[in-house]
Formats: C-alpha cells, structure tokens, sequence
C-alpha cells in the first residue's frame, strides 16, 4: 500500500511539472515601468542635487529625494469587469528602487481601462504597513496618521539669489486648528486610458513632476516650501496639480 | 529508459527518508534565533540575518568573548568593549577614542544596538563597511584603533588555549580566520537589542508619560516645531533613526566630508548617518564628531544654531533665521521627551556585559 501510494506521488509530480497550455492563453502578469521627465526632459537620479529646473512660477529649483506611494492598479475590461492587482508600491527615485515591477496577479489577454491610485484611499490608509513603517513613510496621529502619499524635496533659488530648502510632502489634506481634525481627501484616482494585456505586456508609466508646481495653481515655493504637512489649503492644491501629473507613456 | 529514472527516483526519494546516524549532529551550534519585541515585530520588517552566518548559541556566546577580549589588539591592551562599553548603551563617553598608541580618532564612537534593522546595511558615521560583519574588519587593523594585522590575531587565537575548541562549536572548524572572528562578532552584535524603554512601555500601555514628556513628544511629531520625525523614526518606527545620510546643517564648510569621501559626489559631502535617538542618556558626547556635550546644545543646534551650506538637507527649515525657534518650554518638554527613549535595562543587561 505504502509503495503504491509512493509511486502514485511521484507520477503525480512528473504531471504537474506538465506545461499547462490553457494557463498561458488565459492569463497574463503585467509589468510596470514609472518613468519621469520634467515637462519633456528625461529625469533620473543622476539629474538629482543640480538646480537645473525651472517651475511654472519662474524658480529655479533642484530635486534631491522623490519617492511616491501607489496602490490599487486597477483594470477594467469592457464588460465592466475589474481586475485589482493588489498590493502597493513605493516608487524610490531617489535611490532607484521600485520603478519596475510586476504584481504577482495576472489576467486574460484582452483590452482594459488602466487605473491606479496615487497614495492610498482611505480604507488602506490607515492599515499599519511594517515595510512603509521601516522607510519612515508613516504620517503623524496628530495629522490623522496613515502615510505620505509623495515626498519631494530640494532647494530653489530664492528672491535673495539664496539656495533654500523645500519639503514637498503629500498626505491627506488635514485641518488641524480645531478641536476635531477636519479632512478632505487628497488621494488622486489615476485614469490612463485603455491597453490592450496580451502576453508580457509592459506598460510605462511618465510622471511629469512639472505638473505639481504648475496647473491649476501655479505654485509660489518663496511662500509655500516647507511646513506643508499640516497646511490643508497646500495639501487640496497638490491634489490638484497631480491630476494630470500621470501619463500613460507606452505598451508594449 | 523512463520507467528506469523513475525507479531511480524511487529508491532514492527512500533512502532520503532514511535517518541519519545522529552521531553526524552532535557539534552542530544550537540555533538562536534573534528575539524580535513586539513593537519592532508589529510595526517594522524583519532583521537582516546573512544566510551564511545564522545566530547560534555557540556564535553569540563566542562573539562575546571576542569583542571584549583584547586579543584582538596589536599589543593585547584594547578590546572592541573599550570604545563600546555597555554603560554607554556601547559607545565611548569621550568625544573621540584612543587608540592602542594613544593616537585619538577624528570621529565619535557609534553606540550599537539595533544593528540588525540597519536594512540597508551601511555602517560607520559615513557607511563606509556594507554588512556588520565587514564592519567589525577594520577596527581591529586600523593604525588609530586596535592597530593589529589579521594574520597576528588568527595565530594569536589559534595558538590560544580556548578559542580553537569554541570556534569549532561555533563554526564546525579548528581554523580560525577573520571571516570567521567577525561572523562571531556580528552574531553577538546583532543581540544587542533595545527595546525597554519607558516610551516603548508606554506604547505597550504598561507605564504613563509625565504631560510634559508627551508634549514633547507632540513637539518631536510636529513639522512646525521640531519635526524630528523625518529622519528620526517615530511611534510606527522603534528604531528611532532612518538609518540615512544627512547634512543636519552643523558647519559651513566641511573638514570631514563623511558619505561624500566615500561616494565621491560632492552631494554627499557633510552627510553622515542619522544616529538613533534610543539611549541618549547614556551616549553623550553627541554628531558624528562628539562636539556637543549636552543635549540642551544638540536641541538649541536645531533651534537656532543651524548652518548653511550647499548639502544641507532640505529638512532643515528655517536656516537662515538659524533653525526652527523652539520656545524654552518646547525644548524642556523634548527633551523630557526624548529621555524617555533611554533604556536602562539595556546597559545592565547581563547577557551584554563582559562575561
């Protein structure tokens, strides 16, 4: 009985060492590629910690760390039918780590809207995520805790021809001058249009990191560079310059 | 010709079955897996533990000996617990450490404890050794510290009357070698663990913080006060250090370039490795540099006394008025604050002191 049962095991495993066909025709794994410019021009690390960018306000600025939280990339097919591929992703420019990657969820071949979520929606927020606790991402309880969405700091020239800092740190918009923090809710749902998902599809993803300091409000750093965390008006006017801060740059 | 391999498979998935004669496991070290606390356990990742050197009975209690043994010094006078006394949560109270010639070092003397949440694994001031167990290779030959050869300190342990047989408890060999001393030294290292602090015990409900002890903590939390938090962990983060290089605006220009020597980019001249804030009690002088002796000096630095310069970290606010202006009663309460991150069973942990 026992050998019996030993060589029914050992057939069992040649067969499920069998390529699976049906597998491979029904789903796929998607890659991810973020890449970045500045209103067209190609940005990488290696253009870091060199004042060489000139906002929509006219400030010359540099970028020395970036790094942004996504979640809930999200197809939808025609049928209406969504296909979350779970989890999220810190996105670390600045030590270039993270900007491709694969989820583990795949899905049938076909044609979908593509969508994610820049930072997280309110339900994920406020999970305790140990990997985001670790790189020092978590949001401060007096702030309503949860995470950043974005850090994006450097130095601009200033109207004294001086190199001054800036810290611009998107969370959740936060009025905190009462005596109950009042909210308004700044993740931003990013809508890249259709793809067509057949085998090894990668996808590539451009933030235009521009677009924060320009539409609709042009942003002034001599008057907003620091401190943004708790300022609720700073944080609405964030979320609405990153609308348009995520292309779809290619499929392939 | 397959019904063939699969017999073969067959007999050999049985005699893989078979047990092994267990006179074949009798030196093998005892496994001593690092025991996590709660809040590291709850609200950060797993320690970084090399796959090629796990922590046994054998390696810790080896390592020990070791790194407060002065045998690994040139003329037998200084052991590594000279500059890392457990007192001082394993640093040196003096601004800088002499070596065995008497020669002082240009940097203060990092304290150790939490060494194996260093995810990134840059160690020293300027992250100069990656991994902690290339770490522990230096000190010993550098010409200002220990000032040995390794070739001189494996004879000397080889020829030593204990350490062949520990070393083969700890590593199945009777040859000693540096690999082998710091693997020892690291497995020790990676148990110095602080985690027993009052603001720990207060996290885990199990004592109250004074109001002004949590004023100051909302001062540490607040980005328009100290925002500390950035770089200096937080009630999410125990380890109370990112563990990142920053120019925390200390000088104008720069004697000691820190990560930039190493990098070799002008962007990181006068960056250095953000010091946890655990045991600050215990580990004055504080910067890289020792330069401050008190932590009323290392507050008002932040407050008013920060200097520009072209790396400074864009965290440092307010630099041209000097810093963030903390009133007196905000520095009172963070520094209130920021004791009660010191962890006084730590220092008087036997399993740490010289045995």
């Amino acid at each position: 009985m026992k050998n019996l049962a030993s060589i029914l095991c050992i057939c069992f495993m040649f067969f499920s060492c069998h390529e699976d066909k049906d597998d491979n025709v029904l789903n796929s794994n998607v890659n991810f590629n973020f890449t970045h410019v500045w209103d067209g021009i190609s940005v990488t690390n290696s253009e870091f910690n060199t004042i060489q960018f000139t906002n929509a306000n006219g400030e010359q600025m540099s970028i020395e760390k970036l790094r942004y939280l996504i979640s809930n990339i999200t197809l939808t097919n025609t049928d209406n039918a969504s296909f979350s591929l779970d989890g999220y992703y810190l996105i670390d420019v600045t030590n270039n780590q993270g900007l491709s990657f694969t989820p583990t969820a795949s899905i049938p071949p076909g044609v979908y809207n593509l969508s994610f979520t820049f930072g997280f929606n309110n339900d994920d927020n406020y999970q305790n995520y140990p990997d985001l606790n670790a790189a020092s991402w978590s949001v401060p309880e007096m702030l309503g805790g949860g995470y950043h969405y974005m850090q994006l700091e450097g130095k601009f020239i200033d109207n004294a021809s001086a190199e001054v800092g800036y810290a611009y740190h998107a969370i959740r918009a936060v009025d905190n001058s009462g005596d109950e923090l009042q909210f308004t809710d700044t993740f931003i749902e990013v809508d890249l249009g259709e793809i067509t998902v057949s085998n090894n599809t990668a996808v590539t993803v451009e933030m235009n990191i521009a677009e924060w300091f320009k539409t609709p409000n042009t942003w002034d750093l001599i008057e907003l560079n620091n401190m943004l965390m708790p300022n609720h008006d700073a944080q609405v006017m964030m979320y609405e310059n990153g609308q348009n801060a995520f292309s779809l740059k290619s499929v392939e | 010709m397959k019904t063939r391999l699969l017999h073969i498979s067959f007999i050999l998935s049985l005699v893989a079955c078979k047990s092994e004669p267990i006179e074949n496991y009798v030196d093998a070290p005892t496994e001593s897996p690092l025991q996590i606390p709660t809040l590291f356990s709850e609200n950060i990742i797993d320690p970084v533990i090399p796959i090629n050197n796990p922590q046994t009975e054998e390696g810790i209690a080896l390592g020990k000996k070791l790194f407060f043994d002065p045998i690994l010094s040139g003329n037998n006078t200084q052991a590594c617990a000279d500059c890392h006394a457990p007192e001082n949560a394993f640093t040196d109270i003096n601004q800088f450490s002499d070596g065995i010639n008497g020669v002082l070092g240009p940097r203060n003397s990092m304290p150790l404890f939490n060494l194996a949440w260093n995810y990134d694994e840059k160690f020293f001031w300027d992250g100069r050794a990656f991994s902690l167990e290339n770490q522990a290779l230096e000190p010993v030959v550098h010409i200002n510290e220990m000032n040995s050869t390794w070739p001189e300190v494996e004879a000397k342990l080889q020829e030593h009357s204990e350490y062949p047989e520990l070393f083969q408890q700890a590593f199945q060999t009777l040859t000693i070698d540096s690999t082998l001393v710091v693997k020892a030294i690291a497995q020790f290292e990676r148990t110095l663990i602080s985690s027993n602090s009052k603001f720990d015990k207060y996290l885990l409900g199990e004592t109250d913080l004074t109001p002004e002890e949590l004023e100051g903590f909302n001062v540490f939390m607040d980005e328009e006060r100290g925002d500390c938090f950035h770089c200096h962990g937080s009630d999410k983060n125990p380890l109370w250090t990112d563990n990142i290089f920053h120019n925390n605006g200390l000088d104008e220009t720069f004697t000691d370039l820190g990560l930039g020597a190493v990098t070799g980019d002008p962007a990181d001249n006068g960056k250095f490795k953000s010091p946890s804030l655990r045991n600050l009690s215990f580990t004055a002088p504080y910067m890289h540099d020792g330069r401050f002796e008190t932590l009323d000096q290392v507050i008002n630095h932040y407050s008013e006394g920060l200097k520009n310069s072209s790396t400074i970290d864009p965290l440092m606010k307010k630099v041209s008025q000097g810093g963030v202006g903390l009133t007196n009663d905000d520095k009172a309460a963070l520094k209130a604050f920021l004791l009660t991150l010191s962890d006084y069973e730590f220092i008087s942990n036997p399993n740490f002191t010289n045995p």
